[in-house]
């Protein structure tokens, strides 16, 4: 696990880094509909060219993207193969034994993969590059309109934040107590299912004990710091929406153009 | 001298619908002055901590009465008596709210809707008192335990509080943390003269004190300056408390027949004790 | 039972951006029935290498022999209960770890995981929880309703039960007030003295490990930077200070002591009763 990247920040300095984290969502919501535009090899080429694009300028390497995402890797390697075998259609390339190779299934198999590729690649650029807490804040000032049809958007965005703040701790605690109970001969890792799952109650009963305590203290914390509830309160965390922003933007609606133009 | 806070007669208890069980507090009462250092002290389990919350607000007495700058606390006034007192609890992970270390600061500016600008040089001012400027943007998992709870005391000064209460705030650090903190605490009572209220089983914390509050049971068991409680000697010890160091250390010669004559809280006059009781007959 | 590390090296997160190197080319030995303490500052690596006593970390490099046991990293681990039943371990805030239905139950946890039947473990944890001061009504209780001491007497009681040969203490005190540290403390003394066991006691604090311990380790940094007797490593206030350590408390007042009234006593004392009665004798000698 520890290996896996999805969803990790990786903190740096390039351009990509510094933007607007209301322009990094708003550029990948609008990608993910925009890949679903393409539909020929011209237009996933320039799909490909463009992640690869922003990957180089967000200085996230190659290598670390697949290393990290090798499971989402043998997820895709699966529905290319899946594709290449069983979708007919269109010239026959193979025909060995029992095996068929189409040229529509080769066609389906890259197309897709290639679009799952940079859904996969383009999210995780969004998540390497972006803090949680900025990917939650950006979040808050995106919904705010709806506060006007009640949604509680200062709530839910504290309570991510909150939630975001003490992943950490509670998975250090997670580790301390799995390690104490191993020590007092428990075995989680190894052995038939049933003794696992079993093995499993040592673990979380003290590890909800202690979210609650936690909770409970969190709660007076915040009371006595004069936390009640979104009412009247200011904001320290501000963003700053810059040119670049507004270009990155705008380099994205031209390649979208592209696509419309190379689509048939 | 100003009095800034005050408690009289305070009954609690965490049970109302069983009066069988004895009273978490019961009975206590005393005054703190501006610009005073108060220590609580007792083991853990002597109603300490329940007071240190009935002080804020948190919970509600039963019986008797928290004044706070001579106003009397009730449900009205009690966000406003908040804000002017700091408090920092005992675990340092369990009190960290913001996703760094000055969003942590500014929570309580925040919830207290200070504008922008002004939050800024706040929180920076709190940062700089306790000298932890240079992690503003840390995160609470990149720092140590004693970082933590200066974080947790810049937070509370942000909001340029009159009292600072540290509920155990040393308890759960290792040597350098707690030595890191009381320094930071010092040196804030030295520059500001703010009024310090710590709850603590710590020796060398409540040392530090101008007065001791010694709890005992969920009762005020004794009042003193530091002198005056340690010189309860045995009844200290077998109350659950240690003895500084220059007592325990004092007594235990005298056990061997040491000739010393007694009534010292530091090693300094310890040792002046031994020379002069014994060399310079 | 002697526990030796030997070149042992360990990084927490192989092969990801977040590699951190946590220990140096570690060589300790620590031998059967002795009193080891470990000491160092938060990040020292103390906490790694307590992992490493019984098999909770493999080490990147170098070897771990436990008994007969041999820890490395290449070599696939058998079953690694008959280690972790011979050395027990204490963490820090042990009671984080309780969470049966009754105190009695929690207690008997430990040897049933080792294959203790329950009329046997039961008998343990009655034995153990005496040992520990729990009162006896207490047992049927639920862990969950006692104060925070007793609760950390229950998990101690928890890894007595196991009866292991080794107890490795990671501060066992944190966070309780002086007379339930004290009284912790003495306990384990006791059970050193009494059952011929080996100590391994982690701490920051230099008071704890000059009162109780008869071998030393430094840690500093990754790398353990010193080892010895006590008073070998206790009277060397320049080398420790290396380290950002600092001599126990009652070692510098002795050493004030001497300044002051210009003459040595005949021994550097650890403990305080010790002190009180080398300097008295020494005192009456000088009367004389």
């Amino acid at each position: 696990m520890g290996k896996m990247i999805f969803g990790r920040f990786l903190p740096g300095d390039s351009v990509v880094h510094k933007m607007d984290p209301r322009a990094k969502l708003l550029f990948v919501f609008i990608f993910i509909v925009a890949v679903f535009l393409a539909n020929n090899a011209w237009s996933y080429a320039v799909l490909l060219a463009f992640t690869f694009l922003v990957m180089t300028i967000s200085k996230i390497k190659l290598r670390y993207l697949i290393n990290g995402l090798k499971p989402i890797m043998i997820l895709l390697v699966f529905t290319l193969f899946i594709h290449i075998f069983f979708t007919k259609g269109g010239a026959v390339l193979v025909d060995w034994k029992f095996i068929e190779i189409h040229e529509e299934g080769l066609r389906q198999g890259i197309f897709i993969s290639i679009r799952f590729l940079v859904l996969v690649f383009m999210t995780s650029i969004l998540t390497l590059t972006t803090s949680p807490i900025a990917i939650t804040d950006g979040m808050e000032m995106l919904l705010n309109p709806l506060k006007k049809v009640k949604l509680p958007v200062h709530e839910l965005a504290l309570m991510m934040s909150i939630a975001l703040r003490f992943i950490p701790t509670l998975m250090d605690e997670t580790d301390k107590i799995m390690k104490a109970q191993m020590a007092r001969g428990s075995d989680m890792t190894s052995g038939p299912i049933k003794e696992r799952i079993k093995a499993v109650v040592p673990l979380l009963v003290p590890l909800f004990v202690s979210a609650f305590k936690r909770a409970e203290d969190l709660a007076t914390a915040m009371e006595v710091r004069g936390y009640r509830g979104g009412e009247g309160r200011t904001r320290y965390r501000q963003l700053k929406w810059n040119l670049r922003d507004t270009l990155a933007l705008v380099v994205l609606v031209l390649v979208i153009g592209l696509l419309v133009f190379l689509r048939n | 001298m100003n009095e800034i806070l005050s408690l009289k007669n305070i009954a609690f208890t965490y049970v109302p619908d069983q009066p069988e069980v004895k009273n978490a507090v019961e009975d206590v009462s005393f005054a703190v002055n501006e610009g005073e250092w108060i220590a609580i002290v007792g083991h853990n389990g002597s109603g300490k901590s329940t007071l240190a919350r009935i002080i804020n607000g948190l919970l509600f007495p039963q019986q008797g009465s928290v004044s706070v700058l001579g106003q009397p606390m009730n449900e009205e006034n009690l966000w406003d008596i908040r804000s002017q007192m700091g408090m920092v609890f005992q675990n340092p992970d369990n009190q960290f709210v913001g996703a760094t270390v000055q969003d942590d600061v500014a929570f309580a500016l925040e919830n207290n809707g200070v504008p922008y600008e002004e939050m800024v040089e706040r929180v920076h001012e709190a940062l700089a008192q306790v000298k932890m400027t240079d992690f503003l943007d840390n995160e609470p998992q990149h720092l140590s335990g004693g970082q933590k709870q200066r974080v947790a005391i810049a937070g509370a000064l942000a909001l340029r509080p009159r009292i600072l209460i540290l509920d155990e705030a040393t308890s759960m650090l290792d040597p350098q943390g707690r030595a890191e903190v009381l320094a930071t605490v010092m040196k804030l009572r030295e520059e500001t003269g703010l009024t310090v209220l710590s709850i603590t089983h710590d020796l060398e914390e409540a040392m530090l004190a101008d007065r001791l509050l010694f709890m005992n049971g969920g009762r005020k068991f004794a009042e003193g300056t530091p002198q005056q409680i340690f010189d309860l000697g045995d009844e200290l010890v077998k109350l659950g408390l240690d003895l500084p160091f220059p007592i325990k250390m004092a007594k235990l010669l005298q056990q061997q027949g040491v000739a010393l004559e007694g009534g010292y809280m530091t090693e300094e006059e310890l040792v002046n004790d031994i020379w002069i009781s014994n060399f310079k007959k | 039972m002697d526990i030796e590390l030997q070149k042992v090296s360990y990084s927490y997160g192989v092969g990801t951006p977040f590699e951190k190197r946590a220990l140096f080319d570690v060589d300790l030995l620590i031998p059967s029935g002795s009193y080891q303490a470990i000491i160092g500052h938060t990040g020292s690596g103390k906490s790694t290498i307590l992992q490493h006593l019984n098999a909770l970390l493999k080490p990147t490099e170098g070897t771990v022999r436990i008994g007969d046991a041999i820890i490395e990293h290449k070599k696939k681990p058998k079953d690694l209960r008959p280690v972790r039943q011979k050395v027990g371990i204490v963490f820090q805030f042990p009671e984080h770890q309780l969470f049966e239905e009754t105190v009695l139950k929690d207690i008997m946890f430990g040897p049933m995981n080792f294959g203790v039947d329950e009329k046997e473990a039961e008998a343990r944890a009655r034995t153990m929880s005496k040992l520990v001061g729990l009162p006896d009504n207490v047992l049927e209780k639920s862990p969950f309703d006692l104060s925070g001491g007793q609760m950390r007497r229950v998990a101690i009681a928890g890894v007595l039960a196991m009866k292991p040969d080794v107890i490795v203490l990671d501060e066992p005190t944190a966070g309780l007030d002086p007379r339930g540290r004290k009284e912790i403390m003495d306990l384990f003394y006791q059970l050193y003295e009494e059952q011929n066991l080996t100590m391994i006691l982690v701490t920051h604090s230099m008071e704890d490990a000059a009162r109780y311990a008869d071998r030393i380790a430094i840690m500093y940094n990754g790398r353990c930077v010193l080892t010895g007797a006590p008073l070998e490593i206790f009277g060397d206030a320049e080398k420790l200070a290396e380290f950002r350590l600092e001599v126990p408390h009652i070692i510098q007042f002795q050493k004030r002591l001497e300044a002051r009234l210009g003459f040595s006593l005949p021994k550097l004392c650890l403990r305080e009763e010790e002190l009180a009665e080398t300097l008295a004798a020494a005192l009456k000698e000088r009367e004389r």
